[in-house]
């Protein structure tokens, strides 16, 4: 209680305790937080592994989403417990770093805070355990690296990482085509990655989706897809070796920033006005014209003269192309992007081997594909599929797929996924624990039981007997030594991860056991927590 | 204070979730009510449906059909699952424009036969893994019973044909579909093989019975001429503008007139005018009889033109403009500085012409052929607004098949393969997938099932006849609905597009597996509605 007494014994209020505002101490609070957070875990577990499932999340204005993406649906359930919001942002910062594994670190992180509880009910300090816990994460990331293994690739041998980036489409609902989307995200890494510098700018991969047609259907463009189409419906609708002009002007007349009036007092300057306005068009055409373009892609819009002038002089023309995608542009086709006429010229031209304007189904829908640029620095995965959930969720999956590809490039170490990894480094810290006479010992035992529950969701997801078959697994590792000995979520007899192709990056899992005892350590560090309630008007 | 035992709130105030068998039935219950609503307009015996949209000022606005997309696009759902069907039904319209029905009955089906499953405790998983062979297999059957007369000129009209009479049986305009089998295939052929179907042009007129519907080969403009101009143009020379003819504007920013005196007043009026009329004459220069304008021409060019004996047409919508320009090969024109580089349209004959009471301006012997109009007519605009959306449907089915020219029995006929594939398939495959197999060729034998339930016939025994025959190796039998048996459907010319069936299945099937995937339904608190 919030409320001590006073030599006296008269009470003194420190914490104005009304109904908006709650308070929880020491031991409660801690335990209140560790529910919380274990409840999200709960979640996410059945969404772990090649045959987890999916969640279906309803946004306040009825928007269906389905996913498999721990960090989609976490930040999609619009979390209010304060605590459970640190799994949230958790999740999210796996994310941001990494791009996969979003689901791992919440399930790690949910074990560990269980397996704290139950030594806090020992009565062992918090501060002790989150040492204990330090100890076992630095262990634990020491093990990921022993037992890595390094990944040789080439241009000519993409192999391994096509195996990779399968891994992580296999837990997503497009892992019927997995051999095709894994394929298509390894050529588009490798197409805008610096091997030289090993490291890859994602942003230069553009995904675009499309409602309509099979998964099948998805494919690597070579070059932008704008969702645009020729500003006249009478322009050609196919350009080959296209020098474009990228404008970020418009087909207007001049709009000047400072606030004018024009006065017109009689006759002649009307008259005058109105040629000059005429001049402004004929002018800016034969601008782009004479640069030397025979495509103009523009931010802004086209005013119906303009627009006409350009159809004259065969000019094919795109408006209202969006900022990013005219910044892809023009990196892709090596084009300088122009913000006025009188600055155009050939050599601020982007090049295309050919732009193309393509129909869609029955309604009209077009879409502008610029291939073969001059510059092979940025492309387009062009999603195809039935319904728009399906789109959304292949893309969320690619993203996944693409960011485990870039960290290959940028190290490339990996350990083996099946919940081996997490199998080795659990018998590691269950070795160094016995080595340990202080209270920390306990801790590392629990942190190297937290550690299995990631093999445990992946074998009971699979519908295996999950502790029969842990108990298994762990006993061939230490018998034969071998690290890469986990979970067979897919039912293929061969538990050996090298030889079934379940690779993950070392580093998306040191970052996953980092991450999490970070958080877990900041959750049990918490003894008062003071919830203002909402202020209401 | 003590929170033990107390269920933490993690979700935010209103939301929800829905957990494990929970969620799996009520997605699954959502999502097979949601197809048995659409489930009795399937097949050429199906009963329609009326619509009357809630809210202010739209209740009297009632529609009457039998197409799926319509239907599902109209009424509001709240269940999660149902609303992916009513997503891939809209995908179905957008991209072949038929079988919007058809693949929402199926994943319904799938669904059914996937909740069976369930309640004898089989995994999700394994279901999916189960309907993804049988996916397979059933593509590879579809495939094979496919035939290609797209060489063949003659035998390829005559498909066409067959699956305007197809798609139309199911509709409001199976009376007539002979008629209008004919109109669709016409009006496709004449595209060229494009899929833009912008360039025919449907147009509603209510009187005459629906026989009185016509193609007309030429372009008839729900417009009318100006006052005091010509009522008929032979040999027509059109040009196809889109510019401002009230007051032109100086678009400079900022500009403002500020004169000093009355005189000047009048001198900038009179500048004003001098300016329209220079545009009209740089029009007039252009030798043209015919002016077409997107924008209004306003009192003062339109007494321009006539006194040029030039007619003038104003305010044709955007699509109109757009179509006239296809049809008479015309540049659509915003400047008229340069009358010899701009493409003129021509017509041998433009004329006035009288639809029941309407007065239309009809263009005939036009310089491109593409294009084209079908006049429909019919008792009342319901009736009207229905067939249009059944023609579209089968435009839209034929414009596809143009492209894609593989074709496929109807009448239950390719669901019977496929079926049969998938239980052989299932018999040779080790596992418990071969159940969850079983269950998805159930799920195709369920259409034929539907049609002859929506016919009232009796399903059981037609099915299972129709079964015998594709075992007995009659690969072409499928239901002939009206005189309620099994029949040929070669002989009967009962044709699907291929293109429409293999969206359906790939389709069904994956929003079916997607759905199946779900544990766990999380729902937002819903948004506070501001008054």
């Amino acid at each position: 209680m919030s409320v001590i007494f006073d030599e006296s014994g008269r009470p003194f209020i420190i914490l104005r305790e009304q109904d908006k505002k709650q308070r929880l101490k020491g031991y409660d609070a801690q335990k209140s937080n560790i529910l919380a957070s274990t409840s999200i875990a709960k979640l996410l577990r059945t969404s772990l592994g090649p045959r987890g499932m999916d969640k279906m999340l309803v946004s306040g204005d009825g928007d269906v989403t389905v996913t498999n993406d721990g960090a989609t649906i976490l930040d999609q359930m619009e979390v209010q417990h304060q605590v459970a919001k640190l799994l949230v942002d958790l999740s999210q910062s796996q994310d941001d770093e990494i791009g996969d594994g979003t689901t791992g670190v919440v399930v790690l992180a949910g074990a560990l805070l269980e397996h704290a509880l139950t030594l806090l009910d020992k009565g062992i300090h918090p501060t002790r355990i989150s040492d204990g816990f330090e100890k076992a994460c630095d262990i634990g990331v020491e093990e990921l690296a022993r037992i890595s293994d390094k990944l040789e690739f080439n241009k000519d041998n993409l192999e391994p990482l096509v195996k990779t980036a399968q891994t992580t489409i296999t837990s997503k609902i497009i892992n019927k085509h997995k051999e095709k989307f894994a394929d298509i995200c390894v050529k588009a890494v490798l197409d805008v990655a610096d091997l030289e510098r090993k490291d890859v700018n994602l942003d230069l991969i553009k995904i675009q989706g499309k409602t309509g047609g099979k998964l099948e259907d998805s494919c690597l463009v070579d070059g932008i897809v704008v969702d645009k189409d020729m500003s006249h419906p009478q322009m050609q609708k196919v350009v080959k070796d296209a020098k474009i002009a990228i404008l970020t002007c418009p087909f207007e007349p001049p709009k000047p920033k400072t606030k004018n009036t024009i006065v017109i007092e009689d006759k002649e300057q009307y008259e005058k006005l109105y040629r000059q306005e005429q001049e402004y068009f004929v002018n800016q055409v034969k601008q782009c014209k004479d640069s030397g373009a025979n495509l103009v892609i523009c931010q802004w819009g086209f005013d119906d003269e303009a627009n006409h002038l350009l159809l004259q002089n065969e000019l094919p023309a795109v408006r209202w192309v969006g900022g990013v995608e005219i910044e892809l542009i023009a990196i892709a086709t090596g084009g300088r992007i122009v913000p006025r006429f009188e600055e155009l010229d050939a050599a601020k031209l982007g090049s295309a081997g050919l732009v193309r304007e393509v129909t869609f189904g029955t309604v009209k829908d077009r879409m502008l594909f610029i291939e073969n640029c001059a510059n092979t620095k940025a492309v387009t995965i062009f999603v195809r599929g039935g319904n728009k959930m399906i789109i959304e969720e292949a893309k969320r999956a690619i993203h996944d797929a693409l960011c485990v590809v870039r960290n290959l490039i940028r190290d490339n170490r990996i350990v083996y996924g099946g919940g081996s990894a997490e199998i080795a480094c659990s018998l590691r810290i269950g070795e160094e624990a016995d080595k340990i006479s202080s209270v920390e010992q306990y801790a590392l035992r629990a942190f190297a039981d937290a550690l299995d529950a990631v093999p445990i969701a992946l074998a009971e997801n699979s519908g295996l007997n999950s502790i029969d078959h842990l108990s298994k697994i762990k006993s061939e590792q230490l018998k034969t030594k071998n690290p890469r000995i986990g979970v067979d979520a897919v039912g293929s007899g061969n538990s050996d991860m090298r030889t079934q192709g379940v690779f993950e990056t070392l580093i998306g899992k040191q970052q996953q056991l980092r991450l999490a005892t970070q958080v877990v350590k900041m959750i049990l560090k918490i003894d008062d927590c003071i919830v203002t309630g909402s202020d209401q008007f | 204070m003590a929170n033990f035992g107390n269920p933490v709130q993690v979700l935010n105030p209103g939301g929800f979730e829905e957990k494990g068998e929970m969620a799996q039935m009520s997605n699954l219950i959502g999502a097979t009510a949601l197809s048995d609503l659409v489930k009795t307009t399937y097949g050429p015996k199906g009963m329609d449906k009326i619509l009357q949209p809630s809210g202010r000022g739209h209740s009297d606005k009632v529609q009457v059909t039998n197409d799926g997309a319509t239907i599902m696009k109209s009424i509001m759902v709240q269940n999660p699952a149902a609303k992916i069907l009513i997503e891939i039904a809209k995908t179905q319209d957008d991209e072949v424009g038929d079988g919007t029905t058809s693949v929402v009955v199926l994943c319904g089906e799938l669904l059914r036969g996937g909740e069976k499953l369930l309640q004898q405790k089989i995994h999700p998983q394994t279901i999916i893994s189960g309907y993804r062979l049988a996916t397979d297999v059933a593509y590879k059957a579809l495939c094979e019973s496919c035939v290609d007369h797209g060489k063949d000129k003659e035998a390829f009209k005559k498909d066409l044909l067959n699956i305007a009479r197809t798609t139309l049986s199911s509709k409001i305009l199976q009376q007539e579909k002979e008629h209008f089998a004919n109109l669709a295939v016409e009006a496709v052929l004449r595209l060229n093989g494009s899929t833009d179907l912008s360039s025919i042009q449907i147009l509603q007129k209510p009187g005459g019975s629906m026989r009185d519907s016509y193609l007309d080969e030429g372009y008839i403009l729900d417009k009318s001429f100006g006052v005091g101009q010509p009522r008929r143009i032979e040999n027509a020379k059109i040009l196809v503008a889109n510019t401002a003819m009230d007051t032109d504007k100086i678009k400079i920013y900022g500009a403002k007139v500020k004169t000093s005196s009355m005189v000047k007043m009048a001198e900038i009026e009179k500048a004003e005018k001098s300016k329209m009329k220079q545009k009209c004459e740089k029009i007039v220069s252009h030798g043209i009889n015919l002016f077409i304008n997107r924008q209004l021409i306003y009192d003062y060019p339109q007494e321009f033109f006539a006194d040029n004996g030039v007619a003038a047409i104003e305010h044709a919508d955007f699509e109109g403009v757009e179509r006239l320009a296809l049809v008479l090969g015309a540049d659509i024109v915003s400047t008229f500085d340069h009358p010899e580089s701009t493409k003129l349209g021509s017509a041998k004959l433009v004329e006035e012409i009288m639809i029941g009471e309407d007065k239309l301006i009809k263009f005939s012997g036009c310089a491109r052929n593409e294009a084209c109009t079908i006049v429909l007519r019919g008792a009342n605009s319901h009736l009207l607004a229905e067939s249009e959306r059944s023609l579209h449907d089968a435009l839209c089915v034929l414009s596809q098949t143009v492209n894609e020219t593989r074709t496929v029995l109807g009448g239950g006929c390719s669901e019977m393969i496929m079926a049969k594939a998938v239980t052989e398939a299932a018999k040779k495959t080790a596992g418990k997938q071969s159940i969850a197999m079983q269950a998805f060729a159930d799920a195709l034998k369920q259409m034929p099932t539907v049609i002859s339930d929506n016919a009232g016939l009796d399903s059981a025994e037609l099915v299972s006849v129709l079964e015998a025959e594709h075992y007995k190796g009659n690969k072409d039998a499928g239901l002939d609905v009206n005189i309620g048996s099994v029949g040929n459907m070669r002989d009967l010319g009962v044709t699907e597009s291929f293109k429409v069936k293999q969206q359906v299945l790939l389709s069904a099937a994956e929003a079916a597996e997607m759905i199946l995937r779900v544990d766990n339904v999380i729902h937002a608190a819903p948004r506070e509605r501001r008054q």
